[in-house]
């Protein structure tokens, strides 16, 4: 070995080390933010690595420099902008959209190796790198598609609920085959069909995937983005590229598969079984609501003074509406009067696990106040008021009783036990399954109908009035 | 590096992967995902690879360059973010009223 192998060996070590350890911290919420910055480090010193060692034989060429500084300069700014300016309501899109760039990476890296071969083409080259195009196409048009959805910019085709998507995708899985190994044939021009057919089956895979299940996607596609990158790393022959690369794609699955079980769906039934609300419609779980009481926001107010501890359930409506500030409000309110207030935090509340948390500690809600599910669902029983705010699914008692539920067996938050549980909801709409909700036809719920953050500012308005929190 | 020993290292590094996250609680999935994602924008030190070897290609010099913005686009955004959502939970414990 020589000496620039020798010093390249040793840092690649070093933040391979570093990037492990980076991941491992990222699982625990106190040692989360030094490992995030952990693995930013590693991955700084990695690039210090590889040039060193180019600068230590080959030396690198002036041209080099200049399109190495300006492909990382416009991408660092684009990068850092973005991750500034997102509101915390878009991360999920946010996410979707670094991972489809990742993904692009590793796909433009081995589309310029096969074109301008940088070493002799072995079999294995060419492996490698119809690997890496088509794992990064999917990972790429998959993301997109995947951002798209949540942004709200895209709805999902009738035509994708229908078995038709199958062998629409069947046939551009089976293209791409055909592609794949007519490129490692040696056949250089099939690597455009390559790419547009594993693009596409990117977009046909992604497409029929319910917005509920989008976490779980956008989970797996991180995932692929590893497995792209490790792909890569073949094709330049890097061990560090594939060591990260690797434990990307093996986290990223372990992680889908957390969320999977959080949402009792199966990784076959997100990925196959298209949107919930196709399935449902078709049980006999949906069916008319027939004893609906709705109430105004000023008895909200007076039921909540009279009360003792409340309990808020926050969902994915509470942040369409931007409206966790507003809660916040309402909940300094309460607490200045006495009442114990606590948040239910259900393992998918806002549309990713975690999300939530995110959102509310963004509205300097306390972390004490934040109860997981199974901490919290003891303690609706003696729970006098439960706020259920933008939520619906997670508090649906009919994966608990209804066993011919397509909501069956998931874990949900037993708010029908408290005294008193108002729904605030903008209508009778049904949730992201698609699903009708028992808990409102009970005789202990109340609907409040209204635009999330309108209410909130109604309540704030009539607790003022009663003298809440005025002390 | 030979093929075989590459191959090693993709067992070894997946096994690492899979050890890695055992218990996560729910709190931390998106920014962990957050954060995964990031990383997975190593392709950088591909592109880099790229744009050295190029030698005066200049469409591959401009591939490579484009690939390294894509994947810093990945990198910083993706740690950028990821502590952005970390900041919120670590300030919460040490300043409490």
């Amino acid at each position: 070995m020589t000496l620039p192998e020798i010093i390249q060996f040793v840092i690649d070590l070093l933040a391979v080390l570093l990037l492990a350890l980076g991941i491992k911290g990222l699982s625990k919420v106190k040692s989360a933010r030094d490992a995030n910055r952990l693995a930013a480090f590693a991955m700084s010193l990695s690039v210090v690595g590889l040039l060193s060692y180019y600068l230590g034989t080959s030396g690198i060429a002036i041209q080099s420099w200049i399109w190495i500084i300006i492909g990382s300069i416009i991408g660092s700014l684009f990068g850092a902008i973005l991750a500034k300016k997102v509101p915390m309501t878009s991360m999920p899109e946010t996410v979707a959209l670094f991972n489809g760039c990742g993904g692009m990476s590793s796909l433009l890296v081995a589309l310029g190796v096969a074109i301008f071969p940088i070493s002799s083409s072995s079999l294995i080259n060419q492996v490698s790198i119809s690997v890496s195009i088509f794992v990064g196409a999917i990972t790429f048009t998959g993301s997109i598609v995947a951002m798209a959805k949540l942004q709200g910019w895209l709805s999902t085709p009738g035509w994708t609920q229908s078995k038709v998507r199958h062998f629409v995708n069947i046939v551009f899985a089976v293209a791409s085959l055909i592609a794949f190994f007519d490129l490692i044939n040696g056949n250089i021009s099939s690597i455009w069909l390559l790419v547009i057919v594993s693009s596409l089956l990117g977009i046909g895979v992604t497409l029929p995937i319910g917005g509920a299940d989008m976490p779980v996607v956008i989970s797996l596609l991180n995932s692929y983005s590893g497995i792209a990158a490790a792909a890569a790393g073949f094709v330049v022959n890097s061990q560090l590229l594939i060591i990260a690369g690797a434990m990307v794609g093996a986290a990223g699955l372990i992680l889908t598969q957390v969320m999977c079980k959080g949402m009792n769906r199966s990784l076959v039934s997100v990925l196959f079984g298209g949107s919930l609300s196709a399935q449902s419609t078709a049980s006999s779980s949906s069916g008319e609501y027939t004893n609906i009481t709705s109430c105004s926001v000023e008895e909200c107010a007076l039921t909540l003074e009279a009360a003792n501890k409340v309990i808020i359930v926050p969902g994915y409506g509470l942040a369409v509406a931007q409206a966790q500030h507003t809660l916040r409000e309402v909940t300094k309110k309460l607490e200045q009067n006495g009442i114990e207030v606590v948040y239910a935090i259900h393992p998918v509340a806002g549309r990713m696990p975690g999300h939530m948390n995110v959102l509310l500690a963004e509205a300097d809600v306390p972390y004490e106040q934040l109860k997981e599910m199974d901490i919290v669902n003891p303690d609706f029983p003696a729970t006098d008021v439960v706020l259920v705010l933008g939520a619906n699914d997670v508090v649906n008692p009919q994966a608990k009783n209804d066993s011919s539920s397509p909501l069956y067996g998931m874990p949900v938050l037993d708010v029908q036990e408290a005294r008193t549980v108002f729904v605030i909801k903008r209508g009778m709409s049904a949730g992201y399954s698609g699903i009708k909700n028992d808990l409102f036809d009970l005789p202990n719920t109340s609907m409040v109908f209204g635009d999330a953050k309108k209410v909130l500012n109604d309540l704030i308005g009539e607790l003022k009035d009663l003298g809440v929190g005025e002390k | 590096m030979t093929f075989i020993n590459l191959l090693w290292v993709l067992l070894l590094g997946s096994l690492l992967g899979l050890e890695l996250i055992g218990k996560v609680p729910p709190t931390l999935h998106t920014p962990l995902m957050s954060g995964a994602n990031a990383i997975s924008g190593i392709t950088m030190l591909a592109a880099l690879t790229c744009i050295v070897k190029a030698e005066g290609n200049l469409p591959l010099l401009i591939i490579g360059s484009v690939s390294l913005g894509f994947a810093l686009f990945n990198v910083v955004g993706g740690f950028f973010v990821t502590d952005r959502m970390l900041a919120m939970f670590s300030r919460k414990p040490s300043n409490k009223k």
